[in-house]
């Protein structure tokens, strides 16, 4: 009895490390298989060259990027990608804000039941979601239905840059409510009370207290939203009836439609340098704030 | 001490941002039971017919069968590989435990659009385009991170008292585990289970790039379905979906409460 310790205690470092190696080993594979060697695969293929008829030459050109960089189409599209996603990231911030705080304000079963309402949707597919807004804003649905009938001429909402705007600010927003409650903890009542009592009104103790208070959430927020609206694809591609062209659906059409997973590749790369550049902004303006 | 008490007028906003937040999710309802064949809102008429409508689509149904089969696959393999891995991650020390944590959880913070085409090429040459090998694989690319989030959270938090204390009345680490660890760990299972569970079925992107004639997954069915025509079929199974997606929140809610699985 008193030699087992003994024993195990001379042989756990050894097989210790041996059965830590084991237990990792399958998550560390399909990390491999299916992240890593994918990865490194898809910058390396945006330096290959897609020859005519969906061919593709393994050399090492510059090709896709100048061209990518030289064609006004392309820059167009980024362009695209960038602003709708700087867009649609405000007005999410826009209306989630009153959200968040309010949320922040509940207590109790309230709270919980609030909490659940905002990240419901995140559990629903974003193809039903979808669906849910092309049923919103189509000819025959209440919204057009509803301006209609207050004898007003409706602006075309669907199948163009409008519905996916509408729709894509509403998929992200629970992203957004729950980045900004994670940066709502420096916020105490009692600051805002504080100030109320020494005579600020809403405004100024909104202004000067509430907001600077809750900066840190808001970059954090915007960071999430406009990272998720650049790779957005079902949303764009659903309500944008093939007339909103974006990064996302143009990797996807340059991969299944055209085969020319190279230019494809680049996109994608492309897509991960805006990620890269977003969030150096994230961080500038962290710095500044502290 | 009133100030806080929230206004009226911001408590009607409020309302109303509740309402575009979750107006696509609460029209779904009344439009499944719609009578009329075009998508229509408010319906002329009221019926069953798109339920068995989509009842008798096979491609949806097999779609269904596809989606459940491979996300309870996934889920089981997400927890037997993320439990021991989250177990060696929390409770033994080694150099670059930290690197290699970021690294197996890396893959969430890729957007799917990229992800999708990444693995699309690297399974093009494996020939597991297609497969269901091939989706289980990408699908546990995706639902592993979140698992052995999950899990180490789980383990972090648990009170390491009654390990230590079966360890000193001379349990072997094998017993140890079975018997103490992994009850102590089932609300984290549950969770981890739930989301995994849902993340696989629900997944599109990255399936899209994966999928084909040969096999495809109810969210990729009813993409290529709304992306083709606009009519109610779709409300049903969305319907179908949010209640099933409905019944994993509860008991995700049940087992540990769903801020806690979501925020950390």
């Amino acid at each position: 009895m008193t030699a087992v310790p003994a024993v195990s205690a001379g042989r756990r470092p050894m097989g210790g490390q041996q059965v830590a190696v084991a237990l990792l080993l399958p998550i560390a594979l399909i990390n491999v298989v299916g992240f890593m060697l994918p990865i490194f695969n898809l910058a390396r293929y945006s330096f290959n060259r897609a020859t005519v008829g969906g061919g593709i030459e393994n050399v090492l050109t510059l090709q896709n990027w100048t061209g990518l960089l030289g064609d006004p189409f392309y820059l167009q599209l980024i362009l695209n990608s960038v602003f709708v996603s700087l867009g649609v990231t405000l007005c999410a911030l826009i209306l989630s804000y009153p959200i968040a705080l309010y949320l922040h304000r509940a207590s109790g079963s309230w709270r919980t039941f609030l909490t659940v309402l905002v990240i419901s949707p995140l559990l629903t597919s974003a193809v039903v979601r979808t669906y849910g807004w092309i049923a919103i804003l189509a000819e025959e649905g209440p919204v057009v239905s509803a301006i209609r009938g207050m004898g007003l001429t409706p602006p075309p909402l669907m199948f163009n840059i409008n519905g996916v705007f509408i729709g894509l600010t509403e998929i992200l927003m629970p992203y957004m409510i729950l980045a900004l409650l994670a940066g709502f903890g420096r916020l105490d009542p009692r600051v805002e009370e504080a100030a109320r009592t020494l005579g600020a009104t809403p405004w100024q103790s909104f202004r000067r207290v509430i907001l600077p208070l809750t900066a840190p959430g808001i970059a954090l927020g915007c960071l999430l939203c406009f990272v998720l609206a650049v790779s957005s694809f079902i949303t764009p591609k659903l309500m944008g009836g093939g007339r909103v062209f974006l990064l996302a659906t143009e990797i996807y059409d340059q991969a299944i439609v055209t085969l020319n997973w190279p230019l494809a590749s680049t996109l994608s790369i492309l897509v991960l340098v805006i990620f890269g550049a977003a969030l150096v902004a994230y961080s500038a303006v962290l710095k500044r704030l502290d | 001490m009133q100030i806080h008490k929230t206004s009226k007028p911001m408590g009607i906003l409020v309302a109303v941002l509740f309402l575009y937040l979750l107006a696509p999710v609460i029209l779904v309802f009344p439009i499944s039971l719609s009578g009329d064949s075009v998508l229509r809102f408010p319906p002329t008429s009221w019926s069953l017919r798109w339920y068995e409508a989509l009842f008798e689509n096979r491609a949806m149904l097999g779609a269904f069968w596809t989606s459940l089969s491979l996300a309870a696959i996934v889920t089981v393999l997400s927890l037997v590989i993320a439990v021991p891995a989250a177990w060696v991650m929390v409770r033994m020390e080694f150099r670059g435990r930290d690197l290699l944590f970021n690294l197996f959880t890396a893959p969430l913070l890729l957007p799917t659009i990229v992800l999708g085409l990444a693995i699309l090429i690297v399974f093009a040459s494996f020939g597991l385009l297609a497969t269901m090998q091939g989706l289980i694989l990408a699908h546990l690319v995706i639902t592993l991170p979140y698992a052995l989030r999950i899990l180490a959270v789980s383990l972090a938090t648990q009170n390491m008292a009654c390990e230590e204390a079966a360890k000193t009345l001379g349990a072997k680490p094998l017993t140890v585990f079975f018997r103490v660890t992994l009850p102590m760990l089932t609300p984290g299972i549950v969770a981890a289970a739930a989301l995994c569970f849902l993340v696989s079925f629900d997944e599109v992107v990255i399936t899209l790039f994966l999928t084909g004639p040969r096999i495809s997954t109810l969210p990729v069915e009813l993409y290529n379905y709304v992306y083709n025509t606009a009519d109610p079929l779709v409300a049903a199974a969305s319907v179908l979906l949010i209640l099933l997606t409905l019944g994993v929140i509860l008991v995700v809610e049940r087992a540990m409460g769903l801020g806690r699985a979501f925020v950390k």
